[in-house]
């Protein structure tokens, strides 16, 4: 059979898989749904969380339709398609695919137009391989983990609430600290110019976008806040998190237009 | 009556870690069979020296990222979420945002029952919404690829973490601000004059965020400052 990056028969081998993914999904759902009717606790919660959810969900899954696109400029549409559904991100895949090129003596951008199924099934592997380390190891350290928390829990409850507040701080520590990891182009640039180490180049300013969406985020988040305590909009409440992000994301549009790329 | 719930919670509990086993290991004898099933109807054999070349120079980092990795989303994921999200990816931008996001709405704890559920009803919705809208994306690819690639849109979508972290950020540290001062400083000295720190290293610094911070609220708390 004549081997294309776009062959329907890849479509048919992802789309068993994707239909596995959706199925667990479904399977987790349900059956918290279920343990929630039993613990009787209150519906309009819950129901409330899914269309939350769901609604929080849409900016980021379309910015993952955007990797998929270009991914699929070297890849063909299927496999990129699989690895963004299934544990994959933009930068590992395309760090794989690249290595996985790499070790057939070629650059990914060499194989558009020429990828042959051994090279295909060799990136396959290599982009697989790499990134299960999650799939496997959650099910040998997930209960044993859970198990410590609820025996901290029953040890000292104070300090664990604490523990539990740190963990989340932790990791948004590190994605504020992230949002601020290109401002240094304001002085390190030259006549306005920075040029990064793969000779890419950028506007002084442009280390300052994130920092402003992350601002207007923040100051809309706030601003949803106060209007719930102020009108009592409590409905505000499920929504205010989508409303910021996405509002927070437009707001990029003109600072990049005045601040440069 | 109280000893009665308490083996409940435990066997669903327990019910939750053997389901989640079962579909993990399924799903990883899956995702292992696609190369074997496509190199199979293409008469097609990897070759084998690039396996190993992109191995050697992608899995050590990528294992050893993982395994930090699963240490330290599954006390924030819960049980349920923790199955899920390592199967379905995008943990720190989506699922675990999502799921944060939801046990703040419902005002439950994450270590207790009702936020296992929360946080498991969270996460599966969103793993079902993106692999929706993966799928209407790979339907529609032909059309949308000018607009989602369109150059002015590029800057939103370019700007999506900050704009979460944002959102997120505000509420988390406002409600934690002894907690918070120290990491949020130590993060953003690190990532405004180290070089090497930037959005592909992100990941990596989440466990140092994570175990800085645990340290810290020690210190903090023994001392009686929280």
């Amino acid at each position: 059979m004549e081997f294309s990056v776009n062959h329907p028969i890849l479509f048919l081998l992802v789309g068993v898989i994707i239909t596995a993914v959706l199925a667990q999904s479904a399977y987790f759902l349900v059956k918290s749904v279920k343990r929630a009717r039993v613990l009787g606790m209150d519906m309009t919660k819950i129901r409330k969380t899914i269309v939350t959810a769901a609604i929080f969900t849409v900016a980021p899954a379309v910015s993952i339709v955007i990797a998929v696109i270009s991914l699929s400029q070297s890849l063909g549409i299927a496999l990129p398609w699989l690895r963004l559904s299934v544990v994959g991100s933009l930068s590992y895949e395309a760090i794989a695919a690249a290595n996985a090129a790499s070790g057939m003596g070629m650059k990914l951008s060499d194989l558009v137009g020429n990828m042959t199924a051994s090279a295909y099934v060799t990136i396959m592997i290599v982009m697989t391989v790499s990134i299960m380390v999650g799939i496997w190891l959650v099910p040998l350290l997930a209960k044993k983990i859970q198990s410590g928390l609820v025996s901290f829990e029953k040890k000292d409850k104070k300090w664990s609430d604490t523990l539990q507040n740190a963990l989340f701080i932790g990791m948004i520590s590190a994605f504020v600290g992230y949002v601020f990891c290109d401002l240094s182009r304001l002085w390190l640039a030259q006549d306005g110019v920075y040029v990064n180490g793969d000779g890419e180049v950028f506007s002084a300013t442009s280390g300052l976008i994130p920092v402003l969406v992350m601002v207007v985020a923040a100051v809309i988040m706030a601003l949803c806040g106060l209007m719930m305590k102020l009108f009592k909009w409590k409905w505000l409440n499920d929504y205010a998190l989508p409303i910021s992000m996405v509002l927070g994301m437009l707001s990029a549009i003109p600072l990049t237009a005045l601040l440069g790329g | 009556m109280a000893k009665m719930k308490t083996n409940n919670e435990y066997s669903y509990m327990d019910s939750v870690h053997r389901d989640g086993r079962i579909w993990n290991l399924s799903m990883m004898v899956l995702l292992m069979a696609f190369p074997v099933v496509v190199g199979l109807i293409f008469s097609a054999m990897p070759d084998w020296a690039a396996v190993g070349k992109g191995l050697l120079a992608t899995a050590p980092m990528y294992w050893a990222v993982g395994v930090i990795e699963t240490i330290t989303y599954i006390p924030m994921l819960g049980a349920g979420g923790s199955y899920l999200s390592f199967v379905t990816g995008n943990i720190s931008n989506l699922k675990l945002p999502c799921a944060l996001n939801a046990l703040e709405n419902a005002e439950v704890k994450a270590q207790s029952e009702e936020g296992e559920i929360i946080s498991t009803i969270a996460i599966a919705v969103s793993s079902i919404v993106t692999t929706l809208i993966i799928i209407i994306g790979v339907i529609l690819i032909v059309p949308l690829t000018p607009i989602l690639s369109s150059e002015t849109l590029k800057p939103a979508f370019d700007q999506m973490l900050p704009a979460l972290f944002g959102g997120l950020g505000v509420v988390f540290v406002s409600k934690n601000v002894k907690l918070a001062i120290a990491p949020v400083l130590l993060m953003l000295i690190l990532f405004i004059f180290v070089p090497a720190l930037n959005a592909g290293t992100v990941g990596i610094m989440v466990p140092v965020g994570v175990v800085f911070t645990i340290v810290y609220a020690r210190i903090i708390y023994k001392r009686g400052w929280l």
